[in-house]
């Protein structure tokens, strides 16, 4: 069984968030980067996947060479071996369209991304990879098992969940569920990740479909003021007076 | 609180010094801990109670002799990284560093060390995993700081020697499958054994009633006519620098894990002081509160940096026993101290279990006095410094 496994190196969710270069450009300073969640779990289950049965996983990010470390954190946790595309990740056609470019003659059985990033929140990049090479795409993947060369999933939908079989190869995005918690790498496996294969494919040429105007933060929120459950009066006053909402 | 976003202060920017790899060994040891260790902790501290399972699960995470080359099951990582992992370790628990410590440099560092290859094989794999569990046998009811006056012995009887004596206060003695026991033998030099569960005449009944590291297991090793094949003994190695050695290495790793105990202490104080009101305003608004919690950091701060550069001597094999002894003395009271002025932060809530701090005060209680007490090490110093023995 060969899995691919499409990582993208964001901001840790405690980051704080700015913007450089007339708000066009998130600034990368003192911020540390790690796996993506979603994806952190596909490539958990990725990896008891491939213990339970055998194979290689590659694990893809497209970015610069700052996302090495959180790529070497996947080779510690057990992937096989790393492709870098050295490039700046931009929209999720223009990342679409590397991954597939990499993946289109090495025969994936399986590709996972996450269901969305949780930076930039896009939820395509899976599906776009799929379209381009032409195999099915699974989304909200919360579970998945393998039998010989199918795919036993689950999907996450509207109040429930879907049970589905789909033959390899095909593109799957994983979301929570998928495994229960992310693999923390032991120690031998981060010893071990220094001597695995990490390369670096050059992207291809490909014209951004968007182009980003600005970015705004939000508001900031105002202070969050504490009433004793029995002073009801006062809740009133407040909103009465001062959040002028009733 | 939620410990998943926790980052440990830096405030002189150390990280600046460690490697994406040491960052990534800290954050594997940090997620452990707080998904694994801080929930069942302060419970099994309360029931005195030593939660066996974690054993496996350290040495499927590589926590068991880090430093330990890969071909012997060790992850074959760098002191700074050791010292990394205890500190991890320790923000959770002193007692589970101990456990931690002991394995690794106690028991796993002398059998590679002064053990030959086959003592390498047959015990350092198992020891890394977890299967084994050991434990270290210096101290004695009548030798403490002074163990060069120890009575356990052995009498070499052509096939075998046999060993009488008994040793006391010994983390993990009662669930130890194997321990490095320290005797004399019949020419008065100290001598490294290694000493499996189950020989005939060897027992290790454990120390209750604990008001410290409740949660790592104590005991003694009685040996009444205790046969060991010869193939047990340590053989590149004789007299005390064998243990001291040992010891040596344990405390560069204590110097480094008693951080994280304060780091956790200073992390909950700061919290509840920002939090916590009083005459209608935050406690963290009042300049002894302050002064407390500058003072706390700064303190954290010097021995941040004291662990460093020792780690990065022991790196270039040029720690010095005495650096690591003033290292080991002035790291643990600044531990100490910190859980002491954090649990006055906290007012009552310091003394509750629904916080750390009361139980890092306890634990560093015995991390002060074990592995050379806070005087011993003094002493330590004093000698260097001046070149005259003060201790007998
Ligand atoms: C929880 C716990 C776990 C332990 N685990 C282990 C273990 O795994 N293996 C092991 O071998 N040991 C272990 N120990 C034992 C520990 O190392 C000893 O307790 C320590 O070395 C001190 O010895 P002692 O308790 O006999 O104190 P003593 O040596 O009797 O000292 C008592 C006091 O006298 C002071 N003192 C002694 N000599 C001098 C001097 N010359 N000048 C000035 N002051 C002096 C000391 O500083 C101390 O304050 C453990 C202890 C504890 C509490």
């Amino acid at each position: 069984m060969k899995i691919l496994v499409c990582i993208s190196n964001v901001p840790d969710t405690t980051a704080k968030i700015s913007f450089v270069e007339d708000n066009k450009v998130y600034n990368k300073n003192n911020v540390q980067f790690i796996i993506s969640p979603y994806e952190e779990l596909a490539l958990t289950r990725a990896l008891e996947l491939k213990e339970a049965a055998s194979g290689t996983i590659t694990v893809l990010t497209v970015g610069l060479q700052d996302a090495e470390p959180t790529m070497r954190k996947a080779l510690a946790m057990g992937a096989d071996d790393a492709i870098r595309v050295n490039t700046e990740a931009k929209d999720a056609m223009f990342v679409a369209k590397q991954i597939a470019e990499v993946a289109k003659n090495k025969n994936y059985d399986i590709i996972f991304t996450g269901k969305e990033s949780i930076d930039y929140n896009g939820s395509q990049v899976g599906e776009m990879v799929a379209e381009l090479l032409d195999i099915p795409s699974i989304t909200s993947v919360s579970g998945i098992d393998v039998e010989g060369t199918t795919g036993k999933i689950q999907r996450e939908i509207d109040g429930g969940y879907e049970q589905i079989e789909c033959e390899f190869p095909f593109v799957g995005s994983g979301q929570k569920g998928i495994a229960p918690e992310p693999r923390i790498p032991a120690m031998r496996g981060i010893m071990m990740a220094r001597k695995k294969p990490l390369n670096i494919v050059e992207p291809v040429e490909f014209t951004d479909l968007t182009q980003v105007i600005t970015h705004t933060l939000p508001e900031a929120k105002s202070a969050c003021t504490m009433i004793e459950p029995d002073n009801v009066g006062e809740l009133v006053r407040l909103l009465h007076e001062e959040a002028k909402a009733i | 609180m939620n410990y998943n976003n926790y980052k440990s202060v830096d405030y002189f920017n150390l990280d600046d010094f460690y490697s994406s790899e040491h960052k990534l060994i800290r954050q594997s040891i940090r997620d452990w801990v707080n998904r694994s260790l801080k929930p069942i902790i302060d419970e099994a501290n309360h029931k005195h109670e030593f939660p066996k399972q974690i054993i496996k699960q350290l040495g499927a995470l590589g926590a068991f002799g880090p430093y330990i080359p890969l071909k012997y099951g060790g992850a074959g990582l760098d002191y700074i990284s050791y010292g990394l992992i205890m500190q991890e370790l320790e923000r959770g628990d002193s007692g589970i560093r101990s456990v931690a410590s002991v394995q690794s440099s106690l028991v796993m560092y002398p059998i590679f060390e002064f053990g030959n290859e086959e003592q390498r094989q047959k015990y350092l794999p198992k020891l890394a995993s977890g299967e084994l569990v050991g434990a270290f046998g210096l101290t004695e009811p009548n030798h403490g700081s002074d163990p060069g006056a120890m009575e356990t012995n052995i009498v070499d009887k052509g096939d075998y020697y046999l060993l009488n004596g008994a040793k006391m206060w010994i983390t993990n003695s009662p669930i130890a499958d194997i321990a490095i026991v320290w005797a004399k033998d019949e020419q008065q030099i100290v001598r490294g054994l290694i000493v499996e569960k189950g020989m005939s005449g060897f027992s290790a009944p454990e120390t209750h009633n604990k008001w410290s590291l409740r949660a790592s297991i104590t005991g003694e090793l009685v040996f009444e006519n205790v046969k060991i094949p010869k193939e047990n003994i340590l053989p590149n190695i004789k007299g005390l620098k064998g243990p001291m050695k040992c010891l040596n290495s344990a405390r560069y790793g204590i110097a480094w894990g008693v951080i994280g105990a304060a780091m956790d202490c200073y992390d909950t104080a700061l919290n509840y002081a920002l939090e916590r009101k009083q005459f209608n305003k935050p406690i963290a608004s009042f300049q002894l509160q302050q002064k407390k919690l500058a003072e706390i950091l700064t303190d954290i701060t010097k021995a941040q940096l004291m662990a460093w550069r020792i780690g990065t001597l022991k790196n270039d094999n040029r720690a010095t026993p005495s650096q690591i002894s003033m290292i080991k003395r002035n790291n643990v009271q600044m531990a100490l101290n910190t859980a002491r002025e954090s649990r006055q932060i906290l007012g009552a809530m310091g003394i509750s279990g629904d916080y750390p701090i009361m139980r890092h005060m306890i634990n560093l209680e015995s991390v002060i006095t074990y592995e050379g007490t806070h005087d011993i090490h003094l002493l330590i110093t004093g000698f260097d410094i001046t070149k005259i023995s003060s201790f007998k």
